[in-house]
């Protein structure tokens, strides 16, 4: 598809749309809690959207994605609290730095499939963790707090606070917008091959290799440039919480539970995941039972409803393919 | 010099353990291609087995190792029949989902009852001392009960019936169902199995160390180290992964800080995926 004719499907605008609505609930009566809300949901969604790129698309289940959301944190806070960068250029470094590694770290676990592939990806996330957790320029296992004045040049916190949920809900907006134009592209359509057969995809001339190499970094960038987001926001980054693997894996729940492979499913999956988790959470009786439950949900996802909610929306009402991917 | 050889005789010892855990895992993957996520919360069910049945019932700690084993070869089959039957035979991811799903509501569920407290099982064996290094007895059971056990399972998947055909339908499930093997009672079984050897080495652990609910993840993630060094479905490259991830250990410990030993661990995990997946230890030649 050529790159313009993106901007003539009603797809695209229903997400542009739905991207400007996000920003701008929260804005009615400077709801701040709703803020933050979205914010955690607009985080998952660009987390579980990316996630997709390989999961749905290209067939290679990547357990350890969130290595991508906590090395972008810590770049983007290395450069803004040691050499005061400003926050947008860290950002998009931590984005650019994290894509590139990614790239490299691609080349080599790639050539792995199906679960020895899943395997490696913990592996490198626990090996990053654990790095990162002795290294002291880093603030190793206790982290690194970001001092105050970083917000100073944003317009001091509050105003900060509002600028950066901005931008993240244009990130998330972004990795929507990604994720539809990959796939209604000849790149898409060869990930979407080599997810159906990855060797049937070779004989027929799709360069596996370079494009899941590509793809395993373009699913790095947004959620990296998100976690240096997050992260700058919270003022505060350790390693257990830049590479939980709970999360990680959480994000693949989402992925699931929206319907893989679609558009629309890993954003679904990821608001309906994180309206219940903030449910089960304030809910004193339930709260201790929150992995349980969704654990649960996870079981009944993968025995029953492997299509996930768009999956099922689909087969149910036909029509809705063709408008909603 | 001989810090160095105490250190590494001990990771040896404890290595073993890993080892014992690594061998239900990659028992369950050889022979139906699932990687049991709920691995980790198998073991600490071992950890909690001997605790509460050292503590309610007053059993000495090495007495409740048999009942723990014997309770999670049956929480193994009725976790087969409830997260695993569905998904055989369907791609990899969907066994990863419903096994760390189970893993979910296990762990949930614990740390409900339990909370994150530390548990501890009081165990006290004379050691044995040696140029003025002691290795605690406790050590040393461990690993002698793991190369018992280890030496029961070799006996049961060669010389015994149903071990003989778990082997068969690891090698060719459609072969051996028309061979007459109930092929998915016996991956109900192997897989009861894998679970009740994860149960035994968290009953040996919970011997060694102190324990909390969360515990089983940090085991889970060497037992993955381990399989991948021993080759996924091959228990006893497990035993020898597990030997040398001991040793590595054991070499490491008096020379580098302690906390970098999980990176070099982890390291060492994802370059031998890449070069050698089929592992360090696989003696058996494969086609």
């Amino acid at each position: 598809m050529r790159p313009l004719a993106i901007l003539r499907r009603p797809f695209f605008w229903l997400i542009v749309l739905a991207t400007i609505a996000f920003a701008l609930v929260p804005l009615r009566g400077n709801n701040v809690e709703l803020r933050e809300e979205l914010i955690l949901a607009a985080i998952y969604i660009t987390l579980a959207s990316n996630l997709n790129l390989m999961i749905g698309y290209a067939g290679y289940v990547n357990f350890g994605n969130i290595v991508f959301f906590g090395l972008g944190g810590y770049v983007c806070i290395y450069l803004v609290n040691t050499l005061g960068w400003p926050l947008m250029l860290a950002a998009l470094s931590g984005g650019a730095v994290v894509s590139l590694l990614a790239y490299l770290f691609g080349l080599g676990i790639l050539r792995l499939r199906g679960a020895y592939f899943a395997l490696a990806t913990i592996g490198v996330n626990e090996a990053v963790s654990a790095f990162v957790s002795n290294f002291e320029p880093w603030g190793g296992a206790s982290g690194i707090y970001m001092s105050i004045e970083a917000y100073q040049p944003l317009g001091g916190a509050m105003q900060a606070l509002w600028t950066i949920y901005f931008m993240i809900v244009a990130v998330m907006g972004l990795s929507l917008v990604l994720s539809y134009a990959i796939k209604r592209s000849k790149f898409g359509l060869g990930l979407l091959a080599i997810g159906q057969n990855e060797d049937a995809a070779l004989v027929l001339g799709v360069p596996a290799p370079r494009y899941k190499a590509l793809v395993y970094s373009a699913s790095a960038f947004l959620p990296a440039v998100a976690g240096a987001l997050f992260f700058f926001k919270s003022a505060f980054i350790q390693p257990s919480d830049a590479f939980d693997l709970t999360l990680s894996i959480e994000a693949i729940v989402m992925v699931m539970l929206g319907g893989q492979g679609t558009v629309v499913g890993p954003a679904l999956g990821a608001f309906v995941y994180e309206e219940l988790r903030s449910t089960l959470l304030t809910t004193a009786a339930l709260s201790s039972l929150q992995l349980v439950i969704s654990g649960g949900l996870l079981l009944v996802i993968v025995l029953f409803l492997p299509g996930g909610l768009m999956g099922w929306v689909h087969r149910r009402w036909p029509g809705t393919a063709r408008i909603l991917e | 010099m001989y810090g160095i050889l105490a250190s590494i005789i001990d990771g040896v010892l404890v290595g073993s353990v890993y080892g014992l855990a690594a061998m239900g895992l990659t028992l369950i993957w050889g022979v139906m291609d699932v990687i049991n996520l709920a691995h980790g919360a198998m073991i600490v069910a071992g950890m909690f087995g001997v605790f509460l049945l050292t503590d309610s019932l007053g059993l000495p700690p090495y007495a409740a190792i048999g009942p723990t084993m014997v309770l999670g070869f049956f929480v193994g089959v009725l976790l087969y029949w409830i997260a695993v039957h569905r998904v055989i035979g369907r791609p990899a991811l969907m066994s990863l989902l419903s096994t760390f799903s189970a893993d979910m509501v296990l762990i949930g569920l614990g740390t409900a009852v339990w909370g994150t407290v530390l548990f501890n099982v009081p165990v006290s064996l004379p050691g044995i001392t040696w140029r003025g290094y002691t290795f605690t007895g406790t050590h040393i059971l461990a690993a002698v009960l793991t190369a018992v056990i280890a030496g029961g399972l070799y006996l049961f998947l060669n010389y015994a019936r149903l071990g003989k055909a778990i082997r068969a339908v690891s090698d060719n499930r459609e072969a051996a169902e028309l061979a007459g093997i109930p092929t998915t009672q016996v991956l109900s079984l192997a897989f009861g199995l894998g679970v009740a050897l994860a149960c035994t080495s968290g009953a040996l652990i919970a011997t060694l160390f102190p324990f909390t609910v969360l515990s089983g993840g940090a085991y889970q993630l060497k037992s993955f180290v381990v399989t991948v060094l021993g080759g996924l479905g091959n228990p006893a490259g497990a035993l020898f992964g597990g030997l040398a991830l001991g040793l590595l250990e054991g070499l490491a410990t008096p020379f580098i800080p302690v906390s970098w030993i999980p990176v070099i661990e982890f390291v060492v995990f994802v370059v031998v995926l890449i070069a050698a997946p089929r592992g360090l230890f696989n003696f058996r030649r494969r086609s």
